[in-house]
Order: structure tokens, then C-alpha cells, then sequence
């Protein structure tokens, strides 16, 4: 439970101290001209990065504590570590190339280049695709192996690591169609480019969510 | 200039968005809408939960003499009966509903930031209610594992529905999960992003505090519970060994090896305390809006009353082991656990302070939701002090497992919870509406409701000492427990049915005065919050006409020395409070 301890202790003092700041040395009940001024938003950002930021902390929640229950079952006699596929490591490539895909393409759409934008996007989703499918040939390796879901606890905790990250990975190919589609048909190039914006971090987060869960493999 | 409503300045804006029955009232991205179809969703399976209890308590105080309750039976009343109040129905009640309806408006926004996000996580929810009500209709019926699910038992055969029950429990929370995190992106984000000109965070309503802290909390938290979900749905069907040990089952060798059932309940803990404050920290908001609104004085302390709330918040996630005191752990660990659970009776403890030393020498006007939010204090600090006992670990080792601890989490976390419900349902009934409720069958509901839950719990504490076990169907023959207790026993039946019935005023009352109750006017309790100050009531589609409000002032400006009225509503400017008579409350 440490590492969730350490994460969640993280988080909420961020929180915590930022909520304070705000309310130290503020005394509402005086009449205030300053305040009445203050528009209603507290962050200087979109809205919808705000709620990118907050579901990424859930998202982080989830992913500590299933790093919790990996690290506390791993002490019990019965765990058998398991040969990770050197496949993997290849795959890592895939998703690091698609996250640096990303974030070229980011820029491309920040300077307004939208054809660049079309070619980027088609490389980052076809990239991170990739990865996906390596995934799933890795799965195939492993069960061949003879390396079932079942039969030991860490092959049950590799599967389940990397279904629950590719699930999250999928999650963010359907929000990569629909701007993908805008970007190559569409005409709202405003709104593809925040979702662009918006992909990049998640595909950042993934990224070094994979990395944490790929060492923690290697590690064990 | 007299104070004017904003209601009754401009007339002439309509506001027409939604137009057919179908956008309007069933995929309905409005909030007001959302959060009345969380509320009337949430109340019905509360009443199936009541039932459930009552059906337990038949049992417990007439032992042998109903056959429709078998032992299998009365464990899965047990099991769904907490699981739904704690979850679908206080959870869903205090954030998709209250949560739903009073950001926007408290705030000065005109919706939720995602509306669509909004809608789909209310559908998302009655699914899981589908689901979870769907496993009584199941071969071997609902789950009867007990609301914590603990595995070995929960999927281990003897368990009631254990085959599919199970299964569409852990479902359902999942389900459930991904509804609350979709409803709870929305809620942070349109207390952060949303608030009218004016509003700075320390002008917030109280209200609004706690159900945005609770959102936090609930955001962190619910994972715990859907990674333990995930790994015991993958122990039941494919046979992994996340937590199941070695087992012999009915004289046979089952698959499992090597699991950890502790591993579980570190999990379900993990969740389950901060469980506890996402359901208290909302009632928190609510009873103090509801006090210093009906007793005409700003609540005292607010910036404590703030700070009490992220205390609270911060210190609820390393506190949880404190449920687990008799699963074997170190004493080192207990003794750390235990601090942290005195520790944050703290910040509780100042919170109620400042509640009562907000009714000190107010105007005290002892309306329904008055009543009730009076009556929270009472119970609060009840289940609060017996919580102070389980909390040390030498006393929670023999109470533990008997009925001192039912007595105690239902007076801190059952009764309480659903007293500010009540006084929040009275309070915003109104606003809601549009109507008045009948005011003499409310104090008919909330004498009985108060009365009634006392003599179902103060009691039950007594039965916890002499040692009388929770969770039994029958108790049988047993020297330690003298005969009165059983009478006792019937004696706290009889009231769970007056109880019981008495819901069904409530239930009445609601309907009756939805039909014909007479108006309520735009701010019939002359509260200073931004809901009261709408140009409609009940507020139309936008909730602010054409335009936003603006706010001048922080949320608790009542009776102030040398103002004519004893109110000043957020909106007003400096300029515009009318200067006149001093209201005789004292101020500190």
C-alpha cells in the first residue's frame, strides 16, 4: 500500500496547499471591491483541460493501486515471476515514437500547419495501433509459452496491467478518430486543435504510465 | 432602495431550449433535471433498502416466526441493505443529486461544464441500479457476502449467490464506479472553472465545500474499489488467485492458492473510509447552510468550518486499517492507524462546535429543515463519540463484531446522513418546486423519524456491550445474553416499523403539496445564496436569464448590524444594502 500512500499523500497535499493558498489571509465576510472583480475561473486554462487533469488523477489512482496490490501479492510464496517477451521492448519503441509523434504534431497545429497536422496524426494513431497489436501478439507468446492467466499470480498481474493500460490506450483511439476525421474532412480547426493538445498529454500520461509498469515488470 | 429579488426585476426573458417532453425530461442534459433523476432514483431503491431492514429487524425481534425470512435470505438482506444505502443511495443522493442540483446554482454557472458527460453518468447510474436490483431475480438470488464482500466467502460456495449474485454485484459497481467518475469530472471542474464574476472560492456556500471535497475524495477513492472488484471478478471466473487462498471446500481441494483475503480488505478499506466522508462531508455543507439560514446568523467560523472540511478530506485516506484492527495486523501499525483516527476527530469536533456556536443567540425559526439539520447535531455527536471508542484499539477488540458497532455507524453515518437529506429536501423543496410542503405533516415526519431511529440505536449499543453478535440469523441459547435482551430486541423492531411508515408521510407530504401546495415565491426563507436569488422559480433552463449574476459578498450575511433586512443576498452591492433597524443577534 506504500506506493499509494506516497501517490494519494502526493496528490491530496497538492491540493490541499493549493485550496489553503487560497483561503489564507481571507477574510470574506468584510466587503471586498478586489474580489467582486475576480472572474469565475481559478485556472488560467480550458475547461476541458481541467477535466483532462482531474480524470488523469483518477486514472493514476487506479493505476498506484493495482501497483499496490502487485507489490504486496508479489511477497506471498507462491509467485513465480514470469519471462517477460523481449517483444516488449519493441513496443515500448512504438509508444514512445507515438507520443513524440504527438507532440510534433502539437506543434504543428499550434503554428496552424494543418497538413502537417493530417500526416501527424495518421503516424501517431498508426503508431500507437501498433503497440496495441504487439501487446496482443506478446499475450499470444505467453500463453504458448504455457504461461496461463491462471496458473500463477504474476502471469494474472501481467495480463491484467497490461489489459487495464490498453484499455486506457483505446479509450484515447476513439477521442484520435473523431479529430482525425475532423482534421482530414472537417473544418473547426480550433476544436482539433485542443483535442490535439488534450491527446498529448494523455498520450504523455500513458506513456510513462507504461514505462512505471514495464520496469515494475522487469523489476519482479 | 429596498432589497428586489432578481426574480422580480426582469420578466421578459423566456428561455425555450429544450423543447420536446423526451429532451426535456428523460435525456435531459439540464442539472436541475439530472439531479432530480438522481434524487427520485436514489429514493426508490432507499425505500427497497428500507424494506430490507425492515424485513431484518422482523426476523431479529421475532425469531421463528416468519418463514419466507430463511437464513440465505436474511444475508442477502443484509448484504443489499447496506450496499445500497451506503452507495446508491447516500452517495448517488448527496453528489448526483444535491451535488447536481446546488453547484450550478450556488455557483452562478448555468449548467455543469459537460452536460453531456452529466447525462450519461445518471444513465450510467440506473443502470447499475438495474443491475444490482436484477441479481434478487437471479438463480440463487442476490449476493449475501455482506456489504464488504470479503472474499474468501464472497465466492467461495455456502454464500448466498454465489453463482450469479456475486457476479452482478461486482457489475454494478463498476457500472456505478465509471457513473460517479463522469458525474465527479464534472462537478470539480464547475466549482474550479465555473463560478460567476465574484464568486472567489472563500465566498462559497458551504454546501458547495463539502460536496466538491467529497468529489475529490470519492474521485481517489472509488478506484480502490473497482481494482478490487476487477481482481475478485477475475478470482470467480478464471480462476486467478489474487485473493483466494488455498481452500478446501465441502471435502474438496478447490484451485486456489496462495491468495491474500488481507489484500482485499486493504482495498476495500482503502475505499471504504473515505467512503465515509464523501457520504458526511456533503451533510457537513448542507447543515450548515440549513443552520445559519433558519437561525439568521452567519455560521461561525467559516474559514475553519473551510479548513476542517480539507483537514477532513486529507486525513480520511490514512485511516482505513482501523477496520481491520481484528484481521492479525502489527501493533505498531494499530497504534498508528489509531492515532490518525483520533486525529481527525479534531477538525469533526470543531465543525460541530461552530454549528452550535452558530445557534447561540440566533434568531431560531424551528421550520422542518430546521428541525432536522438540529437534530444532525444530536445524532453526529453520538456516532462521533462512539466512534472515539472503536477507534482506540484495546476497546475495539471485544466490541468488535457486535452491536455496539451497528449502533454506531448507523447513528454517524446512517442517521445522520439521512436526517440532512431531510433537512436538505425541506429546505430546497421550495426552489425545487416551486410549492410549499405541508408544514405540519413535516414535523409529524421528523419528530417520529428522530424518535423513532433513537430508540432503534440507543439501545443497540447496549445489546454491543453485553456482546450480542452482528451478523447472526438466530442468536439460539446462550448464557451471556439475559432474556431481556430479546426484548429488547422486539422493542427496537416495533420502532423501525413506526419508522418505517413514518417515510411513508414524507412520501405523502411530497405528493400532496407537488399538486397543491401553495406557492413558494423565489426566496421564501429569506436565504442570501445564489439559488434563492433566480429569476424563476423553479429556475428555468439556464438558471440566470439573460444575464449572469454577479456576486458582491460572501454567503453568510444575515442579521447585519445597522441593514434593514436581516439578509443581504450575494448579489447585492455595498452601495445597495438599505440601511435601517439592528435585528437584536448578537455578533461576535
Amino acid at each position: 500500500m506504500t506506493v499509494t500512500l506516497i501517490f494519494l499523500a502526493v496528490i491530496m497535499v497538492t491540493v490541499i496547499v493549493w485550496l489553503l493558498r487560497q483561503t489564507l489571509n481571507v477574510q470574506p465576510w468584510v466587503s471586498d471591491a478586489a474580489a467582486d472583480a475576480v472572474s469565475g475561473a481559478s485556472l488560467p486554462t480550458h475547461t476541458k483541460t481541467i477535466g483532462l487533469t482531474t480524470f488523469l488523477a483518477v486514472a493514476t489512482s487506479l493505476f498506484a493501486l493495482f501497483v499496490s496490490a502487485y507489490t504486496l501479492r508479489m511477497q506471498m510464496v507462491d509467485w513465480r515471476p514470469l519471462p517477460e517477451p523481449n517483444l516488449l521492448w519493441i513496443n515500448t519503441g512504438f509508444l514512445v515514437l507515438a507520443s513524440v509523434a504527438y507532440q510534433w504534431t502539437r506543434g504543428r497545429a499550434i503554428k496552424g500547419h494543418n497538413s502537417a497536422v493530417k500526416i501527424g496524426l495518421l503516424v501517431s494513431g498508426i503508431l500507437s495501433i501498433l503497440f496495441l497489436v504487439g501487446q496482443l501478439i506478446a499475450w499470444r507468446e505467453l500463453s504458448g509459452a504455457g504461461y496461463y492467466l491462471s496458473s500463477n499470480p504474476a502471469n494474472a498481474f501481467f495480463y491484467l496491467l497490461t489489459a487495464v493500460h490498453g484499455i486506457h490506450l483505446l479509450g484515447g483511439l476513439y477521442v484520435w478518430a473523431r479529430s482525425t476525421v475532423k482534421a482530414w474532412f472537417g473544418v473547426d480547426t480550433e476544436a482539433v486543435r485542443l483535442s490535439i493538445e488534450l491527446c498529448t498529454v494523455y498520450w504523455h500520461f500513458l506513456l510513462l504510465v507504461w514505462v512505471v509498469l514495464f520496469g515494475l515488470l522487469l523489476a519482479t | 432602495m429596498a432589497y428586489v429579488a432578481i426574480a422580480d426585476r426582469d420578466h421578459e426573458q423566456e428561455h425555450h431550449d429544450p423543447q420536446t417532453f423526451i429532451t426535456k425530461y428523460v435525456w435531459s442534459q439540464d442539472h436541475k433535471v439530472i439531479a432530480i433523476q438522481y434524487g427520485v432514483v436514489a429514493i426508490f431503491v432507499g425505500l427497497i433498502a428500507m424494506g430490507l431492514s425492515v424485513m431484518m429487524r422482523l426476523q431479529l425481534g421475532f425469531p421463528d416466526s416468519f418463514e419466507l425470512i430463511r437464513p440465505e435470505n436474511y444475508y442477502q438482506f443484509v448484504t443489499m441493505h447496506g450496499m445500497i444505502m451506503v452507495v446508491y443511495l447516500l452517495t448517488a443522493l448527496f453528489l448526483g443529486g444535491f451535488g447536481n442540483y446546488l453547484i450550478p446554482l450556488m455557483c452562478g454557472s448555468r449548467d455543469m461544464v459537460f452536460p453531456f458527460l452529466n447525462m450519461l453518468s445518471f444513465w450510467f447510474y440506473l443502470l447499475s441500479v438495474i443491475i444490482l436490483l436484477a441479481s434478487f431475480f437471479v438463480p440463487g438470488g442476490a449476493t449475501g457476502a455482506g456489504w464488504t464482500l470479503y472474499p474468501p466467502q464472497a465466492i467461495a460456495a455456502g454464500t448466498p449467490g454465489v453463482d450469479w449474485g456475486i457476479l452482478l454485484m461486482l457489475g454494478s459497481l463498476a457500472v456505478f464506479i465509471v457513473a460517479f467518475t463522469m458525474g465527479g469530472l464534472n462537478y470539480v471542474t464547475t466549482v474550479l472553472q465555473a463560478r460567476c464574476k465574484g464568486m472567489t472560492l472563500m465566498r462559497m456556500p458551504l454546501s458547495v465545500w463539502g460536496i466538491f471535497m467529497a468529489t475529490i475524495l470519492g474521485l481517489l477513492a472509488f478506484p480502490a474499489l473497482l481494482v478490487s472488484a476487477v481482481m475478485m471478478l477475475l478470482d470467480k471466473l478464471v480462476l486467478t488467485s489474487f485473493f483466494m487462498p488455498a481452500i478446501i471446500s465441502a471435502g474438496e481441494q478447490l484451485s486456489y492458492s496462495g491468495g491474500t483475503p488481507i489484500l482485499f480488505q486493504h482495498l476495500f478499506w482503502f475505499f471504504g473510509h473515505p467512503e465515509v466522508y464523501i457520504v458526511a462531508l456533503p451533510a457537513f455543507g448542507i447543515v450548515s447552510d440549513v443552520l445559519a439560514t433558519h437561525a439568521r446568523k452567519n455560521i461561525f467560523g467559516y474559514r475553519m468550518m473551510v479548513w476542517a472540511i480539507l483537514a477532513i478530506g486529507g486525513l480520511s485516506f490514512i485511516v482505513w486499517a482501523h477496520h481491520m484492527y481484528v484481521s492479525g495486523m502489527n501493533p505498531y501499525f494499530g497504534f498508528f492507524f489509531a492515532t490518525t483516527t483520533l486525529v481527525i476527530a479534531v477538525p469533526t469536533a470543531l465543525k460541530v462546535y461552530n454549528w452550535v456556536l452558530t445557534l447561540w443567540q440566533g434568531n431560531i425559526h424551528l421550520r422542518v429543515p430546521m428541525l432536522f439539520a438540529i437534530a444532525f447535531i444530536f445524532t453526529f455527536i453520538h456516532g462521533g463519540l462512539t466512534g472515539l471508542f472503536l477507534g482506540n484499539v484495546v476497546v475495539d477488540l471485544p466490541l468488535s463484531d457486535t452491536y455496539f458497532v451497528v449502533a454506531h455507524f448507523h447513528m454517524v453515518m446512517g442517521v445522520s446522513p439521512v436526517l440532512v437529506v431531510f433537512a436538505g429536501i425541506y429546505h430546497w423543496f421550495p426552489k425545487i418546486t416551486g410549492k410549499m410542503f405541508n408544514e405540519t405533516l413535516g414535523r409529524w415526519h421528523f419528530w417520529l423519524t428522530f424518535l423513532g431511529t433513537y430508540s432503534i440505536y440507543l439501545p443497540m449499543h447496549y445489546l454491543g456491550f453485553l456482546g450480542v453478535p452482528r451478523r447472526y440469523y438466530a442468536m439460539g441459547n446462550t448464557d451471556f445474553m439475559p432474556a431481556s435482551a430479546q426484548t429488547l430486541n422486539a422493542t427496537m423492531t416495533v420502532a423501525a416499523i413506526i419508522v418505517a411508515l413514518a417515510q411513508f408521510i414524507f412520501l405523502y407530504n411530497v405528493i400532496v403539496s407537488l399538486r397543491s401546495g401553495k406557492k413558494a415565491g423565489s426566496n421564501p426563507w429569506g436565504a442570501t445564496t445564489l439559488e434563492w436569488q433566480t429569476p424563476d422559480t423553479p429556475p428555468k433552463h439556464g438558471n440566470w436569464g439573460h444575464s449572469l449574476p454577479e456576486v458582491h459578498r460572501w454567503a453568510y450575511d444575515y442579521s447585519v448590524p445597522g441593514q434593514e433586512q436581516d439578509f443581504t443576498p450575494q448579489t447585492v452591492p455595498a452601495s445597495e444594502v438599505p440601511v435601517g433597524r439592528d435585528h437584536g443577534v448578537t455578533h461576535e
